[in-house]
Parts: structure tokens; sequence; C-alpha cells
């Protein structure tokens, strides 16, 4: 498999990462290597071998009580964003 | 005062005898850690009045008789865990702002075992890398050979605990990020079963494969460590609701009658002969000991490298959504729109690695190719996993070296992504098995030290500790330090 320039582009868009004209090619030539490279996986007999997730496998998910365990960290946490206002985030426009 | 010279063991031991205090421990380890850090880089961030607290409160502790097997030691933490208060920024631009509102549980546990907190150490990015040169604040340096790289991805707490800046250190273990470094600076690094040691707090990566442990001087250090750190936690899901064994009282069971299993795909092309030459002298010890040595395949192993760089970037990418430019974390300036900030933000936050990996995650992961390849590569880690298992049947332990190597030179494998990924060829799998593994130092070629590596089956950390101890009963390879930090 050998990405284009393209190819990556829109990898980086789906990935939310601005990538530089410059960085394009390279990322193409690296990326391209990782899944020349992850291909002998192709090779190998994995009919009717379920998938795995989990190392522990039969592990289940244990639930707690459905009720408040936390208190109010608000202004701690806002306290590490970039841009907050009456303890909201802000964010550029949404919608016009 | 030589103390740096003793294990964390021994200096709880003398701290408990009222030989010497907290605060003078901590002062000469904040000495010694000023002297040698600008040059090995191996913290980010130094906490000297945290530690002096730390120290007082603990001497109080001792003082009132109350001190446990750790209590009053010196630590540094893998700069991955939330530590309230300081900065954690994961060895990456992108969280080079962010101060931890809260602890790890890890950071937590052993703060109440009355460890004192020296500093917070380097890292790659993310834990993104095998070097400790993808960090957003430089590589770091292995103090036993400056040119060369410390292993990686907790390369700054292997660098500290090798020269002995720290008596020990937390890390964090993907893909081989404790017993790889541990290996590369004679260290005993250990990674716990997937699921003993709480996540809570610690910055996640791929969640199916990371797991907290140790870099120490020796396994009874190490199973102190791992007393203190392992348990079940209601915060973090997947941490397994199992009793902790007294690890420490274990480890004196007698190797006579082991039975350590080979691994023939450990020993072929790529292994540079010192290092084989190093392991195999430390299986004829064992053997020696009266542990009985079985050759065994695990036919699948040899993909366990492919394998974990599609799960593994597939589970990063998803990660490191998180990272917006909202509510934490580096921002870009002035963003046209939403999109603009989250790219720029991204773009300028992550490093090259990361970006790498978040890149092939979001592949594998795409409409069109999640069957050939993230499907493809979880039926192929069933099978590594069922290979373990089959072996487990016929042994105790399954043993070969850590690294194909030792140490590399700085920028020795920067430009090629591969040759760096293969450098996990050996400790990859027990990752995606969800094994416990060691590392364990085996030897010295050309002044650089190896690794033997021995993995066993799920939750049997006391019969590795028990295995490593015997070893280093007979041998001395682990009290070697480096001879330019003395």
């Amino acid at each position: 498999m050998t990405l284009s320039r393209r190819d990556v582009q829109d990898i980086a868009h789906l990935a939310r990462l601005e990538i530089t004209e410059a960085e394009l090619p390279v990322y193409a030539g690296s990326l391209s290597a990782i899944l020349a490279f992850v291909e002998q996986l192709s090779k190998a007999a994995t009919e009717g071998v379920a998938p795995m997730a989990h190392p522990l496998e039969g592990q289940v998910q244990p639930l707690r009580e459905d009720c408040v365990t936390e208190s109010d960290h608000r202004d701690r946490f806002q306290g590490n964003a970039a841009a907050v206002e009456a303890g909201l985030y802000l964010v550029p426009k949404v919608l016009e | 005062m030589s103390l740096h010279l003793e294990s964390a063991s021994a200096i709880a031991r003398g701290l408990r005898a009222r030989q010497y205090s907290s605060v003078e421990v901590t002062k000469h380890f904040l000495e010694r850690i000023d002297r040698a850090n600008p040059s090995l880089n191996a913290f980010i961030t130094v906490t000297p009045e945290r530690a002096m607290e730390d120290a007082r409160r603990a001497d109080a502790r001792l003082a009132r008789g109350e001190g446990g097997p750790l209590t009053g030691v010196p630590i540094a933490h893998k700069d991955i865990f939330c530590t309230a208060g300081v900065l954690t920024s994961c060895g990456s631009r992108m969280l080079s702002n962010f101060i931890a509102p809260y602890d790890a549980t890890v950071v937590e546990r052993l703060a109440a075992a009355g460890t004192v907190l020296l500093g917070k150490t380097n890292m790659d990015e993310f834990a993104m890398g095998s070097s400790n040169e993808t960090s957003f604040y430089g590589p770091v340096r292995n103090p036993w050979d400056g040119t060369r790289v410390p292993g990686g991805s907790s390369g700054g707490s292997a660098a500290a605990v090798a020269a002995r800046l720290a008596p020990f250190a937390t890390g964090t273990d993907t893909g081989g990020s404790i017993r790889q470094p541990g290996a590369l600076t004679g260290l005993t690094g250990f990674k716990p079963t997937y699921g003993r040691v709480s996540r809570y707090g610690m910055i996640a990566f791929a969640s199916s494969l990371d797991q907290a442990g140790v870099l120490a001087q020796s396994a009874e250090d190490a199973a102190h460590v791992l007393a203190a750190m392992a348990g079940h936690d209601p915060r973090d899901s997947t941490c397994v609701d199992a009793p902790v064994p007294d690890y420490a009282a274990g480890l004196d069971r007698p190797v006579k009658g082991l039975r350590i299993g080979i691994i023939r795909e450990f020993f072929g092309e790529g292994l540079e002969e010192g290092t084989g030459r190093a392991v195999r002298a430390a299986l004829d010890g064992f053997q020696a000991a009266g542990a009985k040595l079985i050759d065994v395949s695990l036919p699948n192993l040899p993909l366990s490298v492919p394998t974990y760089y599609v799960v593994a970037p597939a589970e990063c990418s998803s990660n490191l959504s998180r990272f917006d430019g909202v509510r934490f974390g580096h921002r870009c300036t002035d963003p046209r729109d939403l999109t603009d900030l989250y790219k720029r933000t991204r773009g300028e936050g992550f490093g090259a690695e990361v970006k790498r990996r978040v890149m092939t995650g979001t592949y594998v992961l795409s409409a069109g190719y999640y069957d050939a390849y993230y499907l493809k590569a979880q039926k192929v880690r069933s099978l590594i996993n069922d290979d373990f298992r089959r072996a487990f049947r016929e042994v105790d332990v399954l043993m070969g070296p850590t690294t194909p190597t030792p140490a590399f030179e700085i920028g020795a494998k920067t430009d090629d992504p591969i040759t760096m990924y293969l450098n996990d060829i050996y400790t990859i799998g027990a990752n995606l098995a969800g094994l416990p593994a060691v590392s364990v130092p085996c030897g010295l070629v050309d002044g650089l030290p190896v690794g033997l590596q021995i993995i066993g089956p799920h939750f049997s950390e006391d019969r590795l500790l028990a295995a490593a101890h015997a070893y280093q009963r007979e041998t001395d390879w682990h009290r070697r330090h480096p001879p330019l930090f003395t």
C-alpha cells in the first residue's frame, strides 16, 4: 500500500492534524513503509479465529451504584483551559 | 556519603533504624540531581520544596515508629502520571502547560506509602518511542555512555535510577517501555500483569496494552514498590479486584525444579552476539541452581511487532482525540473556526512520531481498511496469546533476551521508524497477551548493560520476582553502576 500526498492530506484531515506541504511527502513515505511492514499480517491464517480486544478474557466490567461520587472541581479543572468565561469553555463561533 | 549506592530497601532499613533521616537522604539525592541532570536530561521537573515537605512528614512518621518498607525513600515519577499541582507534560508540547488537578492512583498510593517526590522524569512523547528521542524536552542520555540512548519510553526514569539520582522510579510499559530501558541501563524493570495496577491518572496511549510498573535496582526493591502500587481501584474498570500477595515475603522461593521455557524465536537472526552470550550464561546459571531448561517455540511471536503497530496506533488515535485545545493543553492562536482550532492545535502540539501514529491509527480504523488491518491484527493477537497459553502448560516461566542489542547511539535510528520499532521485538508479546514480565541485568557488552527477560502467566508476579531475586543472589550485575556516576 503506497500512500500519495493526497491520501496523507485526507488522513490528516480525519485525524484533525495540520500537516504542512513540506511534511506531506515525508509522512507519505513513512506511513507507506509502516503499512508495507504490517502487510505481513495478511499471511497469517486466521480463519475462525476470534479477534482479541482485551488481554484478560472473561473479565466483566464491574458496575457501581449510579450515584454522585465526585464533588465540584470546575474551577480547578478550568484552570488548565486556554479560554473560559463564566464557567464555560470558549471555542470559535460554530453557528453563524 | 555514598547513600545513593544503596538499594531502596537498604535505605528504608537505615531510615527505620534511624541511621539517617529522610531529610538527609532527600537532600543528598536533590544535590545529585542538581549536579548530573544538566548532562543527562533525565528530569523534566524537579520538585525540591515538595520533596523536603514529604521528607519532613516521613521523618515524623518514622519517629513515631510507623515507617513501612518505603517510608522516607525518595522516588521519581515518569511524567505520564498525573501529579496534583505539578507540571505533567507527558513529554509533549501539547501538555507543556498542564498542571495536573489530581493524583494518579499510582502517585497517591506511593505517597501514602511514605515515598518522597523528587520530580518527574523525561520520556518519549506520550510514551511513543524506544529511545527517549521523541520527547519535546530533548533526548535523555544513557549514564553508561552519554552518546547513547537510555531506551524508552521510560528513558528518564531509567537514566535517573541508573545514575543513582533516585533510588527507584515509576514507569509505564505499552510495548516494552519499562523492560527495554531497564535492560539498556542495567536496572530491574518490572511490568506487571495488565490490570494489576490502576491506570487511573496515567495518561493513556494504548488502553488495552498500557500498564504501570517500576524501574528499580533489584527484584527486592521492585517487590516493595509493586506491593505499594498494585491492587483494585474502582476508578479504573480494567483494574482487577484480586488480592495483592506479599511479594517481599515470597522472594526466597527456590528456583530448584522451576521449569523455564527458552523461547526459540528470541535467539535467531538479529540478536547481537554479546547479548546472546550474556543471556545464555544467565540461563546456565538457572540450570546450575536446579531449574529445568525446556526449548519452546511460539511460532506466531514474530508477528508481534506488526500486530502492535496496528493495535497500538489505533488505540492511540482514539485516546489522543481528547487533545483539542479546548479543555486543557496547548491551543493555537487566533483560530479561524473550530476545525482550524483542532488542526493547528494538534499540528503544533504533537511531535512527528505522535502524528505518525495518530495517522496510522486513523487509517487502519477508517472505513474500508478496518477489516484488513485492525480486525486482522486483533485476530493475530489471539494467535500470539494462544502461543503463550500453550507454552505455559509446559513451563512455569519463559526466558530470553530483553533487547536484541545493547544501547545504540543517539540519532542512529531516528530516520527509519521500522528500525526503531524492531527494537521492541522481544518485549511486545507480553503486552499483547497482558503478561507480567521483568528485565534483569545479566551482563555488560563492551561496557554496556544487557538484560535477561522473564515472562510469566497472568498474575505470576511473585514467581517472576522470586526467580529474579534468586539470580541476583548469585550474581552482582544488578549492583554495577555507571562509572561516570559514582
